[in-house]
């Protein structure tokens, strides 16, 4: 069953009576509904090139977290052969919030790290909704180490609501972590691209996303804090998430004009979750391309380059 | 002209501004509430003298307590781009920005200044939370990369003293951003082989405890500093329970290794004196009262453009 976002509810209802119509044709031989259900086809299209081609950018947080859309795992199994996941930080656990390993990308042996969500009740929860612990992080250090030594690419999937505010993660120093994953990212001379996929929730994100190359997802988000979070905090009123939203200006066009994001990638209409193959395969020419652009610099250079973006970030704000 | 207008009104006159004296001669302290005389608290660095309790310190007394003879000279900041995102809220960011410098007498959240402490020469950077509760925006990151660059230059060690809210909502991902830039720099004291001493004062949390203030070689906090990544309130809201009394407390914190010690506020120099000297690989350091540096020690140093003439305030 499609689940539809609460202003897509339009869409949804001549989406249901289509899907309706067919199913009482598919009962009775004699009735003829193909005329009027391809009428409706023609309208739930056209409302959702509409509903889609300006999002707010709080309606992009809503994409950007739909339940259907295509997470890390699925990225994973379609662009990438012989993934090998390698788990634990060798200190405390393994974080399932976090997925690691090697795998080959176009044939060519690469390092892959990504935060994944789940997609039902029992994986979100195994997943931890993708909010990473201490261990999480360790894990990717640990990992981007080997990937140094052994001169592999790195290639991170970012889609995290940001890192657990948990008793546990605190304890083992959840911001010790990230900062070293950061400092991780900023140390290795080897390429290190990052999509955010989904959603960029702040700290947790960074520590995937220090990278040469940054890519987001059209309808992805990546920010400081989560819309509601900052609406409580400034507007004393958590139901101010639009306008929060808005302000912080998360969205993958604005962190594009910002120099953030290097890259847009283009998603199918109404979403990737429409229709993942497409955005998938996407977002694959995208990391291969990111790749190519980064062959033949060597380690040094590549560390130099990597931390010369990050210093100039930020210079011309959005004038730019 | 009679005697009205030459003896009485200037006789009233100095009544009335005899009156001007500063009214907060007396404040209580946050944690026991004990009224407090305020030189006894600015003698003491602004810690209570009958239960210990750190109270806010801004980075300018600070520094004054810190280098010998109170003498520092203050480190240029690059200046960002104001409002780089035109951001608004129930308030514009450069209203807030403006509330801010107006209250606190200061440009930005963050000082940054090189000076000698037990004649070790350092480079030293304080976050002032009184400015928008410390928040770290692209400002707080020029001053840290700035004073990083100084450290470099120089060849000195760098002392940071954190404390802030997290990052500045206002400047959104640039805000963020700002993790790694603030890593970029503490990489380029390792890279020259400087040490990096931080000092974690209540509050640290967010993304500052996430990049620069968790990096230091030495990771020192004031007693009952509040260190996190998540608040204590948002913990509570997701896992539904109460939290332990001093949890993210210094203490807690060095309990669980995340840090290397607890100092007292009042304490604070003589260990950093002790900590700098030994990592530079200086000899011991001569104690008493030590004067301003004067000129001829200025000259004799390995950098004669540092430390020269009266603080800037």
């Amino acid at each position: 069953m499609t689940h539809y976002l609460d202003f897509e509810k339009p869409l949804a209802e001549i989406e249901g009576k289509a899907e309706e119509l067919r199913a009482m044709a598919r009962g009775n031989d004699e009735m003829d509904v193909e005329s009027e259900a391809a009428a409706l086809d023609r309208k739930a299209d056209a409302m959702l090139v509409d509903l889609y081609k300006k999002l707010t950018p709080w309606r992009k947080c809503q994409v950007a977290r739909h339940p259907d859309r295509p997470h890390c795992r699925d990225y994973i199994e379609a662009l990438f052969t012989e993934y090998t996941p390698l788990c634990g930080d060798r200190a405390f656990g393994d974080d399932a919030a976090v997925m690691g390993g090697l795998a080959r990308l176009n044939d060519r042996p690469v390092v892959v790290i990504g935060h994944e969500k789940g997609n039902d009740t029992q994986s979100r929860i195994h997943r931890n909704f993708g909010m990473a612990r201490p261990e999480g992080y360790r894990k990717a250090v640990r990992l981007m180490d080997m990937a140094d030594r052994f001169g592999l690419p790195v290639v991170t999937l970012v889609d995290t609501p940001g890192a657990y505010p948990g008793k546990g993660a605190e304890e083992r120093g959840q911001s010790e972590a990230i900062a070293r994953a950061t400092e991780k990212c900023l140390q290795i001379g080897v390429p290190l691209v990052s999509v955010i996929i989904g959603e960029g929730g702040s700290g947790g994100a960074v520590a995937f996303a220090t990278a040469n190359r940054v890519a987001m997802l059209e309808h992805s988000v990546y920010s400081v804090i989560s819309p509601e979070g900052c609406a409580s905090i400034l507007w004393k009123d958590s139901d101010k998430m639009r306008e929060a939203a808005e302000a912080l200006r998360l969205t993958a066009q604005d962190l594009h004009k910002l120099g953030v994001a290097d890259r847009v990638i283009p998603e199918p209409l109404g979403g990737a979750h429409r229709d993942a193959a497409t955005a998938i395969a996407h977002v694959g020419e995208t990391i291969a391309a990111m790749l190519a652009d980064l062959d033949g610099l060597d380690p040094k250079a590549l560390v130099k380059a990597r931390r010369e973006k990050f210093l100039h970030i930020g210079d011309k704000g959005l004038a730019a | 002209m009679n005697w009205i207008t030459n003896y009485v009104r200037p006789r009233i006159n100095s009544i009335f501004s005899r009156r001007e004296v500063p009214e907060n001669l007396w404040a209580k302290c946050d944690a026991c509430g004990t009224m407090l005389f305020h030189r006894e608290i600015s003698d003491n660095l602004n810690v209570c003298s009958n239960c210990d309790h750190h109270m806010h310190i801004t980075p300018r007394d600070r520094f004054t307590a810190l280098f010998d003879g109170g003498v520092f000279n203050q480190v240029a900041v690059p200046e960002p781009v104001t409002d780089p995102l035109h951001f608004r809220d129930q308030k514009r960011y450069p209203d807030r920005l403006k509330a801010a410098q107006r209250t606190t007498g200061e440009k930005e959240a963050m000082l940054v200044a090189t000076g000698e402490i037990g004649r070790m020469p350092i480079v030293a950077a304080a976050q002032d939370f009184s400015f928008m509760a410390g928040s770290m925006g692209m400002y707080v990151g020029n001053a840290i990369i700035a004073a990083a660059q100084e450290a470099v230059k120089l060849g000195r060690p760098l002392i940071l003293f954190s404390a802030a809210g997290g990052a500045r909502m206002q400047e959104g991902i640039l805000s963020l951003m700002q993790m790694p830039r603030t890593t970029v720099a503490v990489q380029m004291l390792k890279e020259a082989g400087l040490p990096y001493i931080v000092v974690l004062t209540h509050p640290t949390t967010g993304g500052v405890t996430a990049s620069y203030a968790m990096l230091g070689d030495v990771q020192i906090a004031e007693p009952n500093a509040l260190i996190c990544f998540a608040g204590p309130r948002v913990i509570e809201q997701t896992i539904r329970e109460k939290l332990p009394e001093g949890f993210q407390r210094a203490e807690y914190l060095l309990e669980h290794g995340m840090l290397d010690r607890v100092t007292d506020r009042r304490k604070l120099r003589e260990e950093l004196i002790v900590l700098t000297r030994m990592l530079m690989k200086a000899p011991p350091a001569t104690w008493g009262d030590l004067p301003a540096p004067g000129p001829d020690d200025a000259a004799a140093g390995t950098e004669p453009d540092a430390v020269k003439g009266a603080a800037k305030t």
